[in-house]
């Protein structure tokens, strides 16, 4: 990623300060998945591919039209297909598009032990900055919709960037250029809202009375949100989670290491430790017992709170 | 298409039956989606299986492949029986009160006319009663039982929701509610599009299935409006061009017919195609069919072709049979009757019927050529790969020669849409390796065998010493050059009927078909393209997509054939006095003068209403036909026949099962399963992750579906011990495929005749050249037998078994 778009992140894993935003006047923006008029076709998994350069073996076929099987590191985005026979016996096919969800709180940068390897943007994206990551997979297991996939190869972490390098450049994300049937969107968060309520009403007036937008307050909302025709089920989306919440590993750090923070301190410089045995001596010890100090302050602040 | 994929977002009820427009056709089904949420369009999908349409679908039934006719003529005894018919317009526009010749029946499943020894109808009962003048009678209080509208209710009466539900297997409420949605476009300024392609055509009633829907959009009044038509969505990119451009053994350039045997002389041929008007006035369009044909001949033959020798006639080939299909095609190399074959763009051996007799036709070959930019399963039919493909190479002598040709991008050219629109589109890449282009090749062809007639003469070397090719480099003519060829020149100085002057100096290009003559100052290679390369420069190449009333017709962007007009027969958009029906979606109205609007009239510009004019003026009688008179070969209203192999007997006549003018060679009726062997329907389609066999050649395709499979509802996994996922043998009578099985919920058993029907899924797109991994090829399987009209083979429905099995050894 370019030093510019450095100057535009708003939380950076594993690091004490916020960084000072050089460029505030970035809108909050987001992605909007209309599944209602999504049909599957696959051109945003295309698309992606494409842009992101990425060439996952050719599998096999298993049993529905998911192809890959799963995400993965060369896999950012997943067309998921459910097949769903609602209240009156009546089928429907409920494709979902999985990928990154952009969470305003993200998991898996609160997860993130590398400093600066998980970093989110001013317009709300959150990116994995590869030179940093040291693919200790803490950010799949603090992601509360399983998005993360590590490369067994360069041991790292991959998965949808929001096409950040497009966005940065005044570009919408491949496969929202890619979508033929306008089902995918991206905007300003606000427009998206905006726009979503009058799919919402449509859907409405076509008898999907639980019709709604799904932009889970869990974790601060995200910046891919769905309009669902059952906003009420999330779930029956090829597991969309109903509540989605940050795994309890990640929430350690804030919890339960609360009464034993200098445990926590340990951990942070045993994370420290495994990072200086990978990556080498540098700055980790600093940045660790930064870490220490701000799961210490996050401890005292939840406490008062 | 009548109408353009724009025009879909004009639409209140969106109809997809025959077709599956979501996965065949994505970028155009964006206006699908448009028109549900701009114009609150109702989607409603038709279909054996729940698709990708019926994912984003208000309302989907399910139908047993085959049935659509009796589906549909339900509909229509419905719309009859209710009366929700768009009545002004059925009666101005339509045939329904023209009175029908007394020796016309329909009796136990046969029209009048039908020789069982050939298989074929004598249609010449199949006609209006006459008068005096050679016009034909009416009676417009629709009392006289012989009119259309009568002998149609006859017909349909058997249809009972009742009865649709037992043949078809869609549950009585399903088909009923559909029935609703109709009638409610029947209503003036509501209309209903019909979104069809080869789930209509691929079969062997395919014609008449399209009929069928058509009757029911002029009964509704949904033929010429915005948001209607009869929109063929066409699978493949410039098939619109390849049937323009007459590249059928029956045609022409322009949907001109090619001569028969019987017709011996120039004078003969025009007999049967100039269309004498049947009504009084009316304007009938094919009355200039010798103007098309001679300023063809003109751009064939140039100076050759003269009044003297009848404008060549002579040296166009001359048909022995109704056409020279492709399954009549395999059927002579099987029986040594065919011993060589260039195979342009084409991969018959994963594209046809009973791939084993494909190969076997292919195996008796003296030699084969292939012009592809891909390695085709057709260029490789001769080695052995597998049991995907288990040729015995020692056993086959063809010799292949096998051309790489340049892909669309690598090259100027125009492509013709679905709307009829033609495109140019410019090379964007050079091509790989050796490829050429196909016209280097033909070329090369051409000057080859030219050069041998002029040294070695031949039993009839005219045709070919004759063709004129006086093209800048003849060696590799200039697309831009053969698309002027298309357009037309004049060819001496046009000068106008009434005033004398010159009103096209010779050597001009032509403004449109409308300046053709039949004395030879003419010349046009496709004369519905006249108007698409003028003095003006490339039509095609506009792009312009100003759009000036935000209803999807922008003029300026490309060029629509004939005449630039974007929706057909749109003079039907405005009532009898000329005032549009939908007043908020106008297309043409008439202003005292002439007719305004937003599209090229499909009509005399200056023709009064109260001429009283049909506005279908292709056809003798200017209206639009419920009753198609001679034209079709297999009757004049649609019948529902069982398909070839079907699993159950036809229950409305036991004695005529099938369609009784189908062609069906004996060794094909031979290679017919019978339902106790194989008691599954199966069909066959594609998936929208690959286009054809093209795209399992590209990486990113062939990891998005990866792998071949069939879709087995759950009812029958559970009974067959199918898992998901999970190894099956799929066969029928011809062949065996060995694919993954997708056990889903999306194919429902129906209930025909009062027994479960399950019908499996065969996606077509696997073979054994390419990136994805190897498969047998759904064509394995089909039957060859087509329509009896177009000899479409029948891949839409036909008798399988399945079992449950181990993977492949290979």
């Amino acid at each position: 990623m370019s030093d510019l778009q450095s100057q535009d992140y708003v939380r950076r894993s594993a690091s004490t300060m916020t960084p000072p935003s050089a460029r505030s006047h970035e809108d909050q923006v987001a992605k909007l998945i209309d599944v209602s008029r999504c049909i599957g076709c696959k051109a945003c998994q295309s698309a992606c591919m494409e842009w992101n350069n990425l060439r996952p073996e050719i599998g096999h076929f298993e049993g529905s039209y998911e192809n890959p099987a799963d995400l993965g590191p060369s896999v950012w985005t997943l067309m998921k297909f459910a097949e769903y026979e609602n209240e009156q016996g009546n089928l429907e096919w409920l494709i979902r598009k999985d990928g990154c969800m952009h969470c305003e709180d993200p998991g898996c940068l609160k997860a993130c032990p590398a400093p600066g390897a998980i970093v989110q943007y001013a317009n709300g994206i959150v990116d994995f900055i590869s030179d940093k990551c040291i693919g200790c997979g803490y950010c799949v297991k603090g992601c509360p919709f399983d998005i993360p996939r590590i490369n067994k190869k360069d041991h790292k972490s991959y998965k949808c960037t929001l096409c950040s390098d497009r966005v940065s450049v005044g570009l919408e994300p491949a496969c929202v250029k890619a979508c033929p049937t306008g089902a995918i969107m991206f905007g300003s968060k606000t427009d998206m809202k905006d726009w979503a309520g009058e799919r919402i009403e449509d859907l409405k007036s076509r008898g999907f009375d639980k019709a709604g937008l799904y932009d889970p307050q869990e974790v601060g909302g995200t910046h891919v949100m769905y309009v669902l025709h059952h906003a009420d089920k999330p779930s029956l989306y090829s597991g969309l989670p109903d509540k989605p919440q940050i795994s309890p590993v990640v929430m350690a750090w804030k919890g339960v290491i609360k009464p034993l923070a200098l445990i926590g301190i340990a951990l942070a410089a045993l994370s420290g430790f495994f990072h200086w045995v990978t990556a080498g001596p540098n700055e980790v010890t600093d940045e660790d017992e930064a870490q220490g100090e701000r799961v210490l302050r996050e401890a005292e602040s939840e406490k008062s709170s | 298409m009548t109408n353009t994929w724009q025009d879909i977002k004009n639409a209140n009820v969106v109809l997809v039956m025959g077709g599956n427009a979501a996965e065949a056709h994505p970028c155009g089904f964006k206006w699908v989606i448009e028109a549900k949420i701009e114009n609150g369009a109702k989607l409603v999908v038709v279909d054996p299986r729940f698709t990708r349409t019926a994912s984003v679908a208000d309302y989907y039934a399910p139908i047993r492949p085959g049935t659509d006719i009796a589906f549909l003529s339900g509909v229509i005894r419905y719309l009859l029986e209710k009366d929700a018919i768009q009545h002004e317009y059925v009666r101005a526009y339509t045939n329904a009160g023209l009175i029908v010749k007394d020796g016309f029946t329909f009796q136990e499943g046969l029209f009048s006319g039908y020789n069982e020894e050939t298989h074929s109808y004598d249609r010449s009962s199949w006609d209006y009663e006459l008068d005096k003048d050679g016009f034909a009678k009416s009676d417009d209080t629709w009392q006289d039982p012989r009119c259309v509208i009568n002998l149609l209710k006859q017909h349909v009466s058997r249809y009972t929701p009742e009865m649709v539900s037992r043949i078809c297997g869609t549950p009585q409420d399903k088909f009923l509610h559909i029935c609703d949605l109709f009638a409610s476009t029947a209503a003036p300024d509501k209309a209903l599009t019909s979104l069809f392609a080869l789930g209509w055509t691929q079969h062997s009633v395919g014609a008449q299935n399209i009929r069928t829907m058509a009757m029911i959009q002029l009964l509704l009044g949904n033929i010429g409006v915005a948001g209607g038509g009869m929109n063929a969505l066409r699978g493949h990119s410039n098939i619109q061009g390849l049937t323009d451009i007459g590249l059928l053994s029956n045609q022409m350039p322009g949907y001109l017919n090619l001569p028969t045997d019987k017709e011996t002389s120039f004078d003969e041929y025009m007999k049967t195609k100039l269309f004498k008007p049947l009504r009084q006035g009316q304007t009938s369009y094919w009355q200039n069919y010798r103007k098309f044909v001679v300023s063809l001949q003109k751009a064939l033959y140039g100076d050759a072709a003269t009044q003297d020798n009848n404008w060549a006639y002579d040296w166009l080939p001359k048909l022995d049979v109704p056409l020279y299909d492709i399954i009549k095609a395999f059927e002579m190399m099987n029986n040594g009757q065919m011993n060589g074959y260039i195979c342009q763009g084409f991969n018959p051996q994963q594209a046809f019927p009973d791939r084993g007799k494909i190969r076997r036709g292919l195996s008796k070959l003296k030699f084969l050529v292939t012009m592809d930019p891909l390695d085709t399963e057709t260029s490789r039919f001769w080695q052995n790969f597998g049991p995907q493909n288990p040729a015995d190479s020692a056993q086959i002598q063809t010799e292949v020669f096998q051309l790489p040709t340049t892909c669309f991008a690598e090259e100027n050219g125009s492509l013709v849409n679905s709307a009829r629109w033609l495109q140019w589109h410019w090379k964007a890449a050079d091509a790989p390796g050796d490829a050429m282009s196909d016209i280097w090749i033909m070329s090369g062809i051409f000057h080859r065998l030219r050069e041998m007639y002029r040294k070695e003469g031949g039993a009839f070397p005219d045709p070919i010493l004759n063709v004129t090719w006086k093209y800048t480099d003849p060696i590799s003519p200039d697309p831009e050059e053969l698309a002027k060829e298309m357009n037309g020149r004049a060819l001496a100085d046009l000068t106008d009927a009434t005033t004398g002057a010159v009103a096209t100096k010779a050597g001009t290009l032509l403004d449109g078909f409308a300046q053709l003559r039949d004395d030879g100052t003419t010349a046009s290679g496709c004369w519905i393209f006249s108007g698409s390369f003028t003095e003006k420069g490339n039509q095609m190449a506009r792009r312009d997509a100003t759009d000036p009333r935000e209803q999807g017709i922008a003029p300026n962007w490309a060029w629509a054939w004939p005449a630039n007009r974007r929706i057909l027969y749109n003079r039907a958009s405005a009532d009898p006095d000329g005032k549009p029906w939908n007043p908020a979606k106008p297309i043409i109205s008439w202003n005292g003068s002439r007719w305004v609007g937003i599209d090229v009239p499909d009509y005399g510009p200056t023709v009064k209403p109260s001429d009283g004019v049909g506005p279908f003026i292709m056809n003798a009688e200017g209206m639009g036909r419920l009753f198609a008179r001679d034209l079709m070969v297999d009757g004049p209203f649609p019948e529902h026949y069982e398909p070839l192999e079907s699993p159950v007997e036809n229950v409305l006549h036991p004695k005529v099962r099938s369609n009784p003018a189908a062609r069906v060679f004996a060794d094909d009726r031979a290679a017919f399963g019978s339902p106790k062997d194989f008691p599954y329907v199966a069909t066959t389609y594609r998936l929208t992750e690959h286009f054809h066999y093209w795209t399992k050649h590209a990486l990113i395709n062939a990891i998005l579906q990866p792998e071949e499979f069939v879709e087995i509802g759950e009812v029958l996994a559970k009974e067959k011990g199918i898992d998901q996922g999970g190894w099956v043998k799929v066969s029928s009578k011809r062949g065996v495929v060995v694919c993954k099985a997708y056990v889903t919920k999306r194919i429902k058993p129906l209930t025909v005749d009062g027994k479960a029907t399950h019908v499996i899924g065969v996606p077509l797109h696997w073979g054994f050249t390419g990136q994805a991994r190897k498969g047998y090829g759904a064509n394995t399987l089909t039957p060859s037998v087509g329509d009896a009209n177009t000899q479409t083979p029948e891949f839409k429905a036909f008798l399988v078994n399945v079992e449950k099995t181990s993977a492949p050894t290979t």
